[in-house]
């Protein structure tokens, strides 16, 4: 006789209460496939844990943002945000759909030209470039972010010295009604200092003002914080064009539009709460549009965005190692991946589903990464279908930051997969190993033949 | 390792304790191994005849076993 499928015993308390009419949504629909590739497959030809990106998925999100403003805005440029994920394919997928890139580091700006970015369509933001990222970037006809007055002395310094015409902008920080205020980069614009730093370029002989940047924070949940953002960099446009007969060629408004991922202590899920690009699109074309310019005389509105375009294209495959229960009773799960691995799960409640058909009965768990480490937590809480040692699960929106703020610790970082558009496989990052850890590390002489 | 006398239960695995006033919902396999432990069966034998019924592999029964039977003494469904 055929025996019967087998589901781990469980028992559950039944609580009486109010009901809550939001309930509990389990997780518990599989995920089998991404794109038309089987999660089994993947897993089993690139090792457990794996990161896989939907070239698909990054093309349609930034067809889709282009078409938004585009349709609102007649001169729209997006910059490919490096820090978000700087994996070269990554990368060349976007400048291959028309994008610029924006870096913060001389090492970041060394990777878009590597890509074949040409200089001047590399945007350079952040505190930190040196006297040799700025003499390249003068050279290389890029858009030069000033952050802070010794930077911006530095260029004046650097332009006479090796009689360079850089083309800058300012950092702009201001108040836009969120809280934290993000004013350490940059010039205020509310106390003057954005105005006196824009005054001293337009009077320096060497310094070419093409544009005023500003980037007000990041997962903005509230469009009406960019409207601000907007106006601010308008007035100082306008400003210009009064006092000095200038008109800037472009303005920045940065990023930080949200993805759909539902932040950690939020009521809702992200899905229901996130306001969508055609509400951060208007709020920002309305004033420009608005404001006066005449229409030759429009800036190009210059967008970072990262996390809104990449997030959803990313996923993080995953198998069980253990489950056990807890000394309160709560069921653990220990997966394979970890915060090492999965940053972001510091900040989100991220959305997880079985790659497999399990039975129905669900139950709650905490979800533990494979480090030695307490705080090695993936979700605090999840209901999810009745998971064993060697279930394989399907992490959904990892795609930001992830591949670019993971950690080497204690594990090796996995490898990361590219489906393409016709659905074929390609390894972008090769899993690591101890001869690639290793390879930088020098043991002293006298310490080649340890004692043990 | 007993089920207390006075704990009710049904073949759909509801579950009442009139001592604490506690209900609990298990899951079929759950209902079972507390009606065989009621009829005051070894482990083991819970064991040999869940694996003869289900497709399970008799180590990881076992770990199972133990972990449910940890819950049924946190809940007092066991004496």
């Amino acid at each position: 006789m055929e025996k019967q499928r087998y589901e781990r015993p469980i028992i559950v308390k039944m609580n009486t209460g109010l009901m809550n009419k939001f309930g509990t949504k389990s997780e518990n629909e599989p995920v089998t496939n991404i794109e038309s590739v089987p999660v089994k497959s993947l897993l089993k030809n690139y090792g457990s844990p794996l990161f896989v990106i939907s070239e698909k998925q990054i093309r349609r999100n930034y067809q889709n943002a282009v078409r938004i403003f585009k349709t609102r805005y007649p001169k729209v440029q997006f910059a490919w945000s490096y820090k978000t994920n700087y994996m070269n394919a990554v990368c060349r997928i976007f400048h291959q759909e028309g994008s610029w890139a924006e870096v913060v580091s001389g090492f970041e700006y060394d990777k878009a030209l590597y890509n074949g970015v040409s200089g001047n369509k590399i945007i350079f933001n952040g505190p930190d470039k040196s006297d040799e990222d700025l003499i390249k970037a003068a050279k290389n006809n890029s858009l030069i972010h000033i952050d802070h007055y010794d930077e911006l002395y530095s260029l004046i310094r650097l332009s006479e010295e090796y009689k360079l015409k850089p083309r800058v902008a300012i950092r702009v920080n201001m108040d836009t009604g969120i809280y934290p205020k993000w004013d350490r980069f940059g010039f205020n614009f509310e106390n003057g200092q954005a105005w006196n730093a824009l005054t001293r370029i337009i009077n320096s002989e060497n310094l070419e003002l093409v544009g005023i940047h500003c980037h007000i924070g990041t997962f903005m949940l509230s469009p009406g914080a960019y409207t601000i953002a907007a106006r601010n960099l308008c007035e100082l446009a306008w400003s210009l064009k009064e006092r000095f007969g200038k008109m800037v060629q472009y303005i920045d408004l940065g990023g930080g539009f949200p993805s759909t991922n539902t932040l950690k202590g939020a009521y809702l899920p992200g899905i229901d709460t996130v306001p969508s690009l055609d509400q951060f699109a208007d709020a920002i074309t309305d004033v420009i549009l608005g404001y006066g310019f005449r229409q030759e005389e429009l800036p190009l509105l210059i967008l970072e965005t990262g996390r809104a375009l990449i997030d959803d294209a990313g996923y993080i495959l995953g198998t069980v190692l253990a489950t056990k229960r807890l000394s309160d009773g709560r069921r653990a799960t220990i997966m394979d991946f970890g915060l090492n691995s999965l940053f972001t799960s510091l900040w989100y409640e991220h959305k997880i589903s079985p790659a497999q058909k399990l039975g129905n009965q669900t139950e709650e768990m905490v979800m533990f990464g494979p480090l030695c480490m307490n705080i090695d937590i993936v979700r605090e809480s999840i209901t999810m279908p009745m998971l064993q040692k060697g279930d394989q699960v399907v992490v959904h929106k990892v795609g930001a930051y992830n591949m670019t703020q993971w950690m080497q610790f204690i594990t090796l970082r996995p490898n990361i997969v590219l489906i393409d558009n016709e659905n074929n496989t390609h390894i972008i990052r090769k899993a690591e190993n101890l001869g690639y850890i290793q390879q930088l590390e020098e043991v002293p002489e006298h310490l080649k033949k340890p004692k043990v | 390792m007993r089920v207390r006398k006075n704990i009710a239960t049904s073949d759909e695995g509801f579950i009442f304790n009139p001592t604490t006033g506690d209900s609990f919902s298990a899951n079929t396999i759950g209902a079972e191994i507390i009606n065989l432990l009621k009829k005051d069966l070894a482990l083991k034998e819970v064991a040999d005849i869940i694996c003869d019924k289900y497709d399970v592999d008799r180590s990881l029964f076992e770990r199972d076993l133990e972990d449910f039977t940890l819950q049924l003494k946190d809940y007092s469904i066991l004496e």
